[in-house]
């Protein structure tokens, strides 16, 4: 169960391997979470992953889990919830692309898009079920920036935000009331595996910030994080500028 | 009897599953609310209450997640509300569980009888008082609610009603139980006699921490009820300035001619509920520092013999409605916690720690305890203690309230579970050493864990 502060005692993190998530898990085994479980295409760095978090104390377990397969969800997802409650489940998952070359490569972008949104959409609404049964926890939902307004360099990926970000704000409305609580949080340029290389951009962040910053949000029982919070100033402000300026914006 | 042959319809949930929180409001979660009319019912409902199970839960006053199901049900128990008899001579009540101590005394105190513990509310049930084991002012004297239940039924998983003594290990497990080893349905309490409705209050001023220990200390045995309000947003010299407040029940010469017409009447006044939305922030380390400094100074440094209603005494946030509202959508936790006699060093760098992280809790209340009862779970053993409340949302508070439990637990103290939301479930078995004990009997009993709260998952009692 979660306590007053809003930390949950057992965490579930789709996309194992996450940077952002693995920080969360971190911050969260200091506190009160006992159990984790990893979710994640099996591989040697989800196993690594798994040692990594079991040395901090908890009971760590992983489960085979590929975004791009929503078919398989119910069945990996249902295996998790079986075992026990989950108090927290962040959906960590994602691929940012080369959008240069997923423009060339329609199926490359198809496979951002499933991965981001599609499998999100498949593990969110399961996850979300499984919540509801047991009348409480948390679905936190990593999206992004990028998702608030598409820009010409990554639209791509910013789409796919895009949808991932409305899914779960109305899946947030929708389990309004019965116990679920969904946070969406929007992180700006995180400095990760997947950022590696890319010029980095104003306001960059930390996955470790991002993690307290959902610490943070969980006590407030927040329903939108940006991180960090000066973004949400200066997205409202970009939000609202013309087309043909924000084309040209260097942004 | 089954719950499917059952053709009752007070036993369909009431709609979907609605959320519930205890009264600091924080982590609400969904459950189906049943609220039983008879005792056939309230075993229906147990029979019935599916894979999640099922908890009692009466006026919503545990500050914490005792009362709430997540998932499951809860058995809304203030539908069995009658006072089965009253033996006037003999100051006995047989009631239903889910009377209030509100209305126990609408009942009892124009017949001269009034309950033998009261908390710092009259909206409990007396199921929930037994449930809790609550104490009051008058600890020292009279023990915790538990020691004046004659007898009580409990409803236990598998449908059927067992009545209680308090020579039996299953009475000793439910008192301060928190409701896990089944359903109390009625109760039979033995009450105490008095003469008026009236209290006669002594109050006088504390300078610090260590002035008010000794008065505590060397005054406490010659009062029934005895309370201290600290204020901890002082700091320095003025480290637990306070307010002590002991009183007796006044006895009818010491009435005004006019008041002794009606000796025995008891009308408690209310004010206008708190507002449903109330800004967050409202109650900062200023605003609270303020209202406490007020609070302080108001006080009389001495005065003996004041009259006061029984509501004024024991009830005073009785008298506004929903002011659990007032700490604003983030709620707020209530931390208590005993520690016992030779320990005070322990509660002087507790109140000295709060008082450095200026926890803008309004009053906190010192009392001391006398000797425990023999409910396994039951919170109160012989020593000081604090309790005191604190905007969930203050930076740092989740911290500092574990660094707190160490101490406590190291001083072989304990935190009272009624109020707990926010305990980590490794300190519980120090602080109760009975709690295997209490498992034990609960997997003998209830082994497929029928009755089960949000409490019982996150500590694993």
């Amino acid at each position: 169960m979660k306590d007053a502060f809003g930390m949950p005692q057992s965490l579930l993190v789709l996309g194992g391997t996450s940077e952002i998530g693995l920080a969360t898990a971190r911050r969260l085994v200091a506190r009160r979470t006992r159990t984790v479980w990893l979710a994640g295409r099996p591989s040697a760095a989800l196993d690594a992953a798994a040692a990594e978090l079991r040395a901090l104390g908890p009971d760590v377990h992983t489960v085979a889990f590929d975004a791009l397969d929503p078919a398989a969800h119910e069945v990996a997802l249902g295996k998790v919830f079986a075992e026990g409650d989950i108090d927290l489940v962040l959906l960590a998952f994602g691929v940012l692309g080369d959008q240069v070359h997923d423009e060339k490569e329609p199926l490359a972008a198809v496979r951002v898009a499933g991965t981001n949104y599609t499998g999100a959409v498949s593990a969110g609404l399961i996850c979300a079920k499984a919540l509801q049964t047991q009348g409480h926890g948390s679905l936190v939902v990593l999206s992004s920036v990028a998702g608030e307004r598409a820009r010409r360099g990554n639209f791509i990926y910013g789409s796919s935000k895009a949808g991932l970000d409305a899914f779960a704000q109305g899946l947030g409305d929708a389990l309004h009331g019965t116990g679920v609580h969904v946070m969406v949080v929007r992180p700006g340029f995180v400095r990760t595996r997947m950022t590696a290389g890319l010029p980095e951009a104003p306001l960059a962040t930390t996955p470790e910030a991002v993690a307290l910053a959902i610490e943070a949000g969980l006590r407030r029982r927040a329903e939108l994080v940006w991180v960090p919070g000066a973004l949400r100033m200066v997205m409202s402000a970009l939000r609202h500028v013309p087309r043909a300026v924000f084309r040209r914006l260097p942004v | 009897m089954s719950a499917e042959t059952t053709p009752d319809a007070a036993l369909a949930p009431l709609g979907p599953p609605t959320s519930v929180s205890g009264w600091g409001r924080t982590a609400p979660s969904a459950a189906r609310l049943l609220r039983p009319r008879s005792y056939e019912e309230a075993a229906a409902a147990v029979l019935a209450c599916g894979a999640r199970g099922t908890i009692a839960r009466g006026l919503g006053r545990a500050y914490g997640d005792a009362a709430q199901n997540a998932g499951g049900a809860v058995l809304d128990m203030t539908g069995l509300d009658r006072i089965r008899s009253v033996d006037a001579d003999a100051g006995v009540v047989v009631c239903d569980a889910g009377v209030s101590l509100h209305r126990l005394m609408e009942v009892l105190l124009p017949l001269g009888w009034f309950v033998p513990v009261t908390p710092g509310t009259r909206q409990v049930t007396v199921g929930g008082a037994i449930g809790a084991d609550i104490h009051g002012k008058n600890h020292h004297v009279s023990g915790s609610f538990a020691r004046h239940v004659r007898e009580l039924d409990l409803l236990t998983a598998d449908g059927t009603v067992r009545t209680l003594t308090p020579d039996s290990e299953l009475f000793d497990a439910t008192t301060g139980g928190m409701g896990l080893t089944g359903v109390i349905l009625s109760a039979t309490l033995q009450l105490l006699p008095v003469r008026t409705s009236l209290m006669t209050v002594d109050t006088e001023r504390a300078l610090d921490l260590d002035d008010l220990m000794t008065r505590l200390e060397s005054g406490d045995h010659r009062y029934r009820y005895s309370v201290a309000w600290v204020d901890l947003l002082a700091r320095g010299a003025k480290t637990g300035r306070s307010v002590l407040t002991r009183g007796e029940h006044a006895p009818l010469d010491m009435l005004p001619p006019r008041a002794r017409r009606a000796p025995l009447d008891f009308r408690p006044r209310s004010l206008p509920a708190a507002p449903a939305f109330l800004p967050e922030g409202l109650l900062g380390r200023g605003s609270v520092s303020a209202f406490n400094a007020l609070w302080y100074r108001r006080a009389p440094h001495h005065r003996t013999g004041e009259l006061q209603r029984i509501s004024t005494f024991f009830h005073p946030l009785d008298g506004v409605p929903h002011w659990n509202r007032v700490y604003g959508r983030g709620g707020f936790v209530q931390y208590q916690f005993v520690v016992g006699y030779g320990q005070e060093d322990t509660l002087r760098a507790i109140v000295h720690r709060l008082s450095r992280h200026r926890c803008p809790s309004f009053l906190a209340v010192l009392k001391r305890f006398g000797d425990a009862d023999a409910g396994w779970l039951s919170f109160p053993l012989p020593g000081w203690t604090l309790a005191l409340d604190i905007p969930a949302r203050l930076p740092g508070l989740a911290a500092l309230l574990d660094e707190l439990d160490e101490r406590v637990a190291g001083a072989g103290g304990r935190v009272y579970l009624a109020k707990d939301a926010r305990m980590r479930p490794e300190l519980v078995e120090h602080m109760y050493p009975w709690l295997p004990r209490f498992r034990a009997l609960r997997r003998e009993l209830d082994p497929r864990g029928v009755f089960r709260s949000d409490m019982s998952r996150r500590l694993g009692l």
